[in-house]
């Protein structure tokens, strides 16, 4: 087996770099639209958490196994799940698609807490000085909660979109073509372990760190940690 | 009959009993006092009013209507007519004072934003804060705040007014203030139910004063017959202590 | 949907697939303490050794935690044999989760060591207890019940990162519901008990974290 030194000219053509690169797009894009989707529905699921009529509680009831289900369980057995539930049902997608559907599960499950954390940080007293007042809860959160929750939220919901980037990984397994799979791909094909997982590293770093960096930033400018600190 | 009627009330806090049996009255332009030791159910009585604390039995009647707590459409009425401010943190953070007080008329009320705009600014001078209409309330003082807060607990016109202990979290230098503030609507016929352990105030403001202990009222009467001359020997303890007699 | 979910077959090969859960717990385990070690001695380099030092640890820690657990490991199980070291699966994940999770670690100390406040020392130089004595029963007490919290919720992590152990071969609770699933093809059912294990796993292992930190060290902490 030649040298890793004689390989990286056959390693680094351009057929291969971009096959890397493209595969570290699918990646980004996996991770930005299941965290996006997961946001929302977390979002929606923190909100429904919120209200108190007896109609919903069926509902909220669902909501709480969910999200305390889903923390609960490895990203890969949730991929597997769902990819066997699309299979089961009938469901003919991609797995990419399963992959962001599992994404968008494992999202909704942590961000609904996050967003959850975030509503409780504001003073009860503000929210009964409101509810006193005949704000309904409508009212209550689009005009005094929100506008105030979304500083205490955002770092750490950035800070699961970073980890996330990295659980991506996991995808590969289910075979859809993202950074960790295109590696793979490398190894098979003969390249040395050393260039094709090298590479995705490097790349993956290159993604996540300057990222990380702007999760700083962010945290400095809100005075909102993106991890609990001890 | 009273203006606010409340007969046999037991609330209970989780498995603590916080309200025992409260019989209490009040008619339209009385000032009623409530004092007594921490613990005591006089700040659950306030919350129980407008609706914030479930009650177990009895019954509130305001002008003869029978509020149902559990009636979504009558606690609605009832927090039209009553308004509390509470001892800390009643401000909405994110909106200056002015938007403070103007929010709940337009938005719940749905009176024309022009009259409410007006009605802030009358009310805000009222509590001596003309000038800080458009300051945060992160940029006021805890005296500012609560005087915010009155302003505009009364932007919602209320009949009745439930202040639960308001100056109690200030700095001593600050409690003058608001209880100026409180003078004032006292002076205009508010009907109030105030706790508070500012004594000399509650003895001078009050019309009655009501002594409650355990989630019991001990005793009640002008606040000449609480202060000089308990008659029950709870009361005579508390006020000999509070007032070192 | 034309399917019949038929939990008997996978019920009769629960044990062997609970059996799975003992080795994620050991794989976690012994992640974690060898995480802990290098944690504890990354962050004393981070904060008292020199310059050349902190440096070094801070690229490690910057390394392993912006890139995946799963590529760390794929690059040591299937890189080193290039070197000429051949390493079983099971040590390579070991070892590699050791290393991604002396990572975490080494970050979550440091911050428990810089939480220690002046005044609790100076309290402790004023009562006269000694140097030795002051780190005895101020300093490490204080720093043990500040970390827990962050340690143990770390522990859970790493407990369900365990299961990309199946990924190479690793018979460990995922990596036997892969094995049974190849034999019975019952794959919903399969991964839904395995799913249901797992959450068994990590709320028996929550509780008794939250237990022993009750009991041992003081430090509180809430179940849900």
């Amino acid at each position: 087996m030649p040298s890793i030194a004689e390989q990286l000219p056959h390693f680094l053509t351009y057929y291969n770099v971009e096959f890397l690169l493209k595969a570290a797009l699918t990646t980004l894009a996996l991770s930005l639209s299941g965290c996006v989707f997961g946001f929302v529905l977390g979002f929606a699921i923190a909100i429904l958490r919120e209200t108190r009529m007896l109609m919903l509680l069926p509902f909220r009831v669902v909501s709480v196994v969910f999200v305390e289900v889903f923390r609960r369980i490895p990203f890969l057995v949730t991929l597997f799940l769902v990819f066997y539930a699309c299979q089961v049902l009938s469901f003919d997608v991609s797995v990419f698609i399963v992959a962001t559907i599992s994404t968008c599960i494992i999202g909704a499950a942590f961000l609904s807490e996050v967003v959850r954390t975030g509503f409780d940080s504001i003073p009860i007293q503000e929210r009964e000085a409101a509810e006193a007042m005949n704000f309904t809860l409508a009212q209550v959160l689009t005009l005094i909660v929100i506008p105030q929750a979304w500083r205490v939220i955002l770092p750490p919901a950035f800070a699961f979109f970073l980890s996330f980037i990295k659980d991506s990984a996991l995808a590969s397994q289910l075979g859809v073509v993202e950074l960790t799979y295109s590696a793979k791909v490398m190894n098979n094909k003969g390249f040395s372990p050393v260039l094709g997982f090298g590479a995705a590293l490097i790349l993956y770093f290159i993604i996540s760190y300057p990222l990380a960096r702007v999760g700083l930033h962010m945290e400095k400018r809100l005075g909102i940690p993106m991890h609990r600190r001890p | 009959m009273a203006f606010l009627c409340i007969d046999g009330l037991r609330a209970r806090y989780g498995k603590l009993v916080v309200l025992d049996d409260v019989n209490f009255s009040v008619e339209k332009g009385e000032i009623v006092s409530l004092i007594g030791p921490s613990g005591s159910g006089k700040s659950s009585l306030l919350r129980a009013l407008i609706g914030l604390l479930p009650i177990e039995t009895g019954e509130i009647r305001l002008d003869g209507e029978t509020i149902d707590y559990r009636d979504k459409q009558s606690v609605r009425r009832l927090r039209d007519r009553l308004a509390i401010v509470f001892q800390q943190y009643n401000l909405f953070q994110n909106m200056d004072v002015l938007r403070n007080v103007t929010l709940a008329p337009t938005k719940v009320k749905g009176w024309p934003s022009e009259e409410c705009r007006r009605q802030a600014i009358q009310l805000l001078e009222k509590v001596g804060l003309g000038e800080k209409l458009h300051s945060y309330p992160d940029q006021l003082s805890g005296g500012q705040q609560q005087r915010v807060a009155l302003a505009r607990a009364l932007a919602l016109r209320p009949e009745v007014l439930l202040l639960d202990e308001v100056t109690s979290a200030l700095d001593p230098e600050l409690v003058n203030e608001v209880l100026d503030s409180i003078r004032i609507l006292a002076k205009d016929g508010m009907t109030m139910i105030i706790v508070s352990h500012e004594m000399g105030f509650v003895r001078e403001v009050s019309s009655r004063v009501v002594m409650m202990a355990a989630g019991r009222i001990v005793e009640a009467g002008t606040p000449e017959e609480i202060f000089d001359n308990p008659k029950n020997e709870r009361a005579r303890d508390f006020v000999s202590k509070i007032l070192h007699r | 949907m034309n399917y019949t979910l038929q939990f008997g077959q996978v019920i009769d090969h629960l044990p062997y697939l609970a059996g799975g859960a003992w080795l994620s717990l050991l794989l976690a385990t012994l992640a974690f303490f060898g995480g802990m070690v290098i944690g504890i001695l990354g962050a004393m380099a981070k904060l008292f050794g020199g310059r050349i030092l902190a440096s070094l640890i801070d690229g490690y820690v910057v390394f392993f935690t912006n890139t995946p657990a799963l590529v760390q490991i794929y690059f040591l199980y299937f890189g080193l044999p290039e070197f000429g070291i051949i390493l079983p699966p099971f040590d390579a994940v070991l070892i590699g989760m050791t290393l991604n999770s002396g990572a975490y670690l080494t970050e979550i100390q440091r911050a428990g060591f810089l939480s220690i406040h002046r005044h609790e020392v100076e309290a402790a130089e004023t009562i006269g207890l000694s140097q030795l004595q002051t780190v005895w029963y101020v300093i490490i007490p204080h720093i043990v019940r500040t970390l827990y919290p962050a340690l143990s919720n770390q522990y859970i992590l790493i407990t369900l990162g365990t299961s990309m152990a199946a990924i190479f071969g690793v018979e460990e609770l995922t990596g036997r519901a892969l094995s049974l699933n190849a034999e019975t093809f019952r794959s919903i059912e399969i991964f839904l008990i395995t799913a249901g294990l797992y959450i068994a796993v990590t709320l028996a292992a929550n509780a008794l974290l939250i237990f022993t930190g009750r009991y041992y060290f003081r430090a509180r902490m809430r179940l849900f």
